[in-house]
């Protein structure tokens, strides 16, 4: 297929990388999955541009990332809200634009959360490596060269047919989660709850956690009160394969929250974060809080049931158009 | 200690099943962790999306929707039952050399003195027996391998190296392993293979995998420098 130049950058920000739903059937190699860290913020992102929900996005990770658009193009933003402008303008989220050659997006500061997602309607256009487009940034392959993008970048999209259709399309606003002072964070116990104490369970579910700077794609760092742990057991396990929204504990008692980009742990894990509230983790930044709260696997399955189900409906609404 | 009599299966979140095989590092354990894995590769089970291959659990990335956990836990159930039928394909023994010591092995000569013998016995020690890979994992195309000589064994570093070079080769408890990619990390370098063990557009990407021999042979610095695949 072929490639055309959709945009340039023209200020690389804090980090911004290309990431699709990941890379599966690759982990008996010790390859992570990558890919998105709230997958829900970039299926919807494809849907509004009439893209297949898994195609390859910019993730955008706080502020600072500058583009310019090379051609007329069909975007969404959605994920967490880093004040987006088109043209010094505000430009509004989970919405599909038209933008002309020469259009400047920016994202000035954090609103919310942590990460936007940009789709761009026909697919931004990287090889795939081991069947997908996400970039995996400490093994320096995949999207664009293993790497963030930098100044002066550009990046293609494939020819296809125009979304045109689907503008001024907009996703139900009161199908997004929040995005509170204090996240809360729904969890199932284990796969290592029996290695922690009664007490260690009920510090776990009854603290706040606040996010500390030394978290990014690989996992999101907690700072607060200590898990206990039982006396005759060890502070590490034998090496065990990962999934993000695992709880690790290690030795110091602070949690520490798995995301995209690690694939086997020796740390004890005290929980697993349910899939739904996977994005509501990619939005965390350095000082918000946290506070979790236990859940059955019945209920957690049930709940992603119903988000299967509004994002059905919103394709339904996509098709009708 | 051995196998347990029931295999053990823990919840890791709604969409995660780990099946745990024992409770230590054996080569019984390990295999029954890769028989699993390859029956499950063979059977094709629609709603299995991913599986995680380690020392002695096997964790299955499933999409409830697809799988409701009680039919995923059924098959499971009958994929261990039959297993004795999945033949395991014979280990590959792969020679990889090493220029041990030096600015390669920043750890040799300290190994060497707290197990009070020379350098050269702990190079002749470490080549001297195939080891076998119990999983890749830690970072792409990183092999986990044992079991070392007793004589080699050797804690981990107190405090790890924020940067070890790609290539490393390692030892740490009765372990032994290669940095495939530079990375931070807590083992004792004996020294470093020009060998790559990871290639991203290779299939596999990883030259080693789960199941296979490994024996390490030293070579010298010229024959290291020149050295081509």
């Amino acid at each position: 297929m072929e490639r055309i130049a959709a945009f340039e950058v023209i200020e690389s920000g804090v980090l911004t990388t290309i990431q699709d739903l990941g890379r599966y059937g690759f982990s008996q190699f010790g390859v992570p999955l990558s890919g998105a860290t709230d997958t829900f913020s970039l299926r919807v992102a494809n849907l509004l541009v009439g893209n297949k929900e898994g195609e390859a996005c910019l993730e955008i990770t706080l502020t600072g990332l500058k583009i310019k658009a090379l051609r007329e193009v069909v975007i969404a933003l959605t994920g967490g809200d880093l004040c987006p402008t088109l043209n010094e303008e505000p430009l509004e989220m989970w919405r599909t634009h038209l933008l002309v050659e020469g259009d400047v997006i920016n994202f000035k500061k954090v609103r919310s959360g942590c990460r936007t997602y940009l789709a761009v309607g026909g697919g931004i256009a990287v090889p795939k490596i081991m069947g997908s487009s996400s970039t995996y940034l400490s093994g320096k392959f995949g999207g664009l060269e293993g790497r963030a993008l930098r100044r002066g970048d550009l990046f293609h999209i494939f020819e296809l047919p125009s979304s045109l259709d689907k503008l001024g399309l907009r996703f139900p606003k009161d199908w997004i989660f929040p995005l509170e002072k204090e996240v809360p964070l729904r969890a199932i116990p284990g796969p290592q709850d029996h290695h922690f104490t009664e007490k260690g369970f009920e510090t776990f579910h009854s603290s706040s956690y606040r996010v500390t700077p030394q978290s990014d794609r690989m996992g999101v760092r907690l700072e607060g009160p200590e898990i206990e742990r039982r006396s005759h057991v060890e502070e590490s396990i034998i090496s065990e394969g990962l999934i993000s929204g695992a709880v690790q504990v290690p030795g110091d008692g602070k949690p520490i929250i798995i995301l995209t980009e690690l694939v086997t742990g020796g740390y004890t894990k005290i929980a697993t974060i349910i899939s739904i509230d996977l994005p509501r983790v990619a939005q965390l930044k350095p000082g918000d809080r946290v506070r979790f709260k236990p859940i059955s696997i019945e209920a957690a399955h049930s709940l992603l049931k119903e988000q299967e189900e509004r994002l059905r409906e919103f394709r339904e609404v996509l098709r009708q158009r | 200690m051995g196998l347990y009599p029931k295999t053990i299966s823990y919840l890791m979140g709604d969409r995660g099943l780990l099946l745990e095989f024992g409770d230590e590092i054996s080569r019984e354990i390990n295999q029954k962790v890769r028989r699993m894995a390859l029956a499950i590769q063979v059977e094709d089970v629609a709603g299995i999306i991913e599986t995680v291959p380690t020392y002695r659990s096997l964790l299955i990335i499933y999409d409830p929707l697809i799988l409701p956990i009680e039919n995923l836990k059924r098959r499971l159930k009958g994929i261990e039952k039959g297993l004795q039928q999945t033949p395991l394909p014979g280990p590959k023994l792969t020679r990889i050399p090493v220029l041990y010591g030096g600015i390669y092995g920043p750890d040799l000569e300290e190994v060497a003195r707290v197990l009070q013998i020379s350098s050269e016995k702990v190079i002749q020690l470490h080549c001297s027996i195939p080891y076998l890979i119990y999983m890749i994992g830690f970072m792409p195309g990183y092999p986990y391998m044992g079991e070392l000589p007793q004589a080699l064994v050797v804690p981990r570093l107190k405090t790890p190296r924020l940067v070890v070079p790609k290539g490393s080769v390692a030892i740490a408890q009765r372990q032994t392993g290669i940095y495939s990619m530079e990375s931070p990390g807590g083992w004792q370098i004996l020294g470093r293979t020009p060998v790559e063990m990871f290639n991203p557009e290779k299939d596999p990407p990883s030259l080693l995998q789960m199941g296979d021999l490994v024996q390490f042979y030293a070579v010298t610095e010229k024959e290291f420098e020149h050295w081509s695949e």
